[in-house]
């Protein structure tokens, strides 16, 4: 049986499976590695660890990519 | 216009439009809305990508980043920490070392926090980031941005989406004799003539995103500002006529009845 382990990913809880790496993660949410940037525990990952670094418990991980955006207008 | 490329940081760019990529009904509009403003480069801002709605599509798949220069921002943040952290991702994600620097003071006007945003431009630039900042009309801070090495300034015409065009043109001149590197005016730019003026002023180039997304048709907006740069700028170099108080016939008055 696979050892599960809870993280956070963009903010949501999440359990997952232990031994799984970044790049899995990305895989399994379908999300394309490029254009890319992932911050795990508030440090930002470099690409190249993405295969090497292995998810743990209590990780936080922020995926961020480029929306279309400037400043909101402030709603009054 | 032979040969009036626009130069920032070794880079060189046709277009004296840039654009925002915000407030769009959706994608193909913002496609369409770019492609009709003619402009080179293009700004976008870093957010949490939607992990739980798998079907959402990437901004991406329309701006193509081989076509376009993506010009990453800070848009949203209000702290120094918070500009530097985003400016690491957008780095981060791949694109380049570009970034368009915002440190907001208030959430009302949208203004720059000026302290904010040199202190976070010194950390960046430290890091190897081209920075080009979000500034106001103050040339003391623009001369700041410049000394501490921004290879251009970003001042802001008028508040945020406020259309209200160019509101302190004096400053702007000032600014203009107070620095030598290029000039992109960015924020608060309302319709076509508002950014002829800008270039007329002497701007290098103009930065706009509600202007164009927040009319009633985005894709003729688009076109008309694309001519409306290209004028103000051709304008700019053809030298202008004086402004007089009296009459000067254009006719001579020999050969008269």
């Amino acid at each position: 049986m696979q050892d599960t382990i809870q993280i956070q990913v963009n903010g949501e809880p999440k359990a997952w499976r232990s031994g799984a790496t970044v790049a899995d993660l990305l895989q399994d949410l379908e999300i394309t590695s490029e254009r890319v940037a992932v911050e795990l525990n508030l440090e930002i990952l470099d690409r190249a660890a993405f295969v090497q670094r292995p998810l743990m418990d209590g990780d936080r991980v922020e995926i961020l990519s480029f929306i279309g955006g400037g400043a909101e207008e402030f709603r009054h | 216009m032979a040969d009036d490329r626009l130069i920032i940081a070794g880079r060189e760019f046709k277009s004296r439009l840039w654009v925002g990529t915000g407030k769009y009904k959706d994608f193909v509009e913002t496609q369409k809305a770019i492609e009709a403003s003619g402009a080179d480069v293009v700004t976008v801002a870093v957010r949490r990508v939607n992990i739980t709605d798998r079907s959402k599509e990437n901004l991406l798949d329309y701006i193509d980043p081989k076509k376009y220069t993506i010009l990453p921002n800070t848009a949203g943040c209000y702290t120094v920490d918070d500009a530097v952290r985003y400016s690491r991702l957008a780095r981060a994600a791949g694109v380049s070392d570009l970034v368009k620097l915002e440190v907001l003071g208030d959430e009302r006007t949208l203004f720059p926090d000026t302290a904010g945003l040199i202190e976070a431009a010194k950390i960046l630039i430290k890091e190897g980031f081209i920075v080009l900042p979000y500034t106001n009309d103050d040339p003391i801070v623009a001369k700041k941005l410049v000394d501490i090495g921004c290879p251009a300034v970003m001042p802001l015409a008028a508040p945020i989406g406020s259309g209200l065009g160019i509101r302190n043109p004096y400053n702007l001149k000032i600014i203009m004799e107070t620095v030598k590197v290029p000039i992109i005016v960015d924020a608060g730019v309302g319709t076509a003539s508002d950014a002829a003026l800008a270039m007329e002023y002497g701007a290098d180039a103009v930065l706009m995103n509600t202007a164009i997304a927040g009319s009633r048709d985005p894709i003729s907006m688009a076109e008309a500002m694309k001519y409306a740069v290209y004028a103000g700028r051709l304008a700019y170099k053809a030298g202008r006529i004086p402004r007089k108080l009296y009459a000067t016939a254009s006719s001579p008055i020999e050969g008269m009845l």
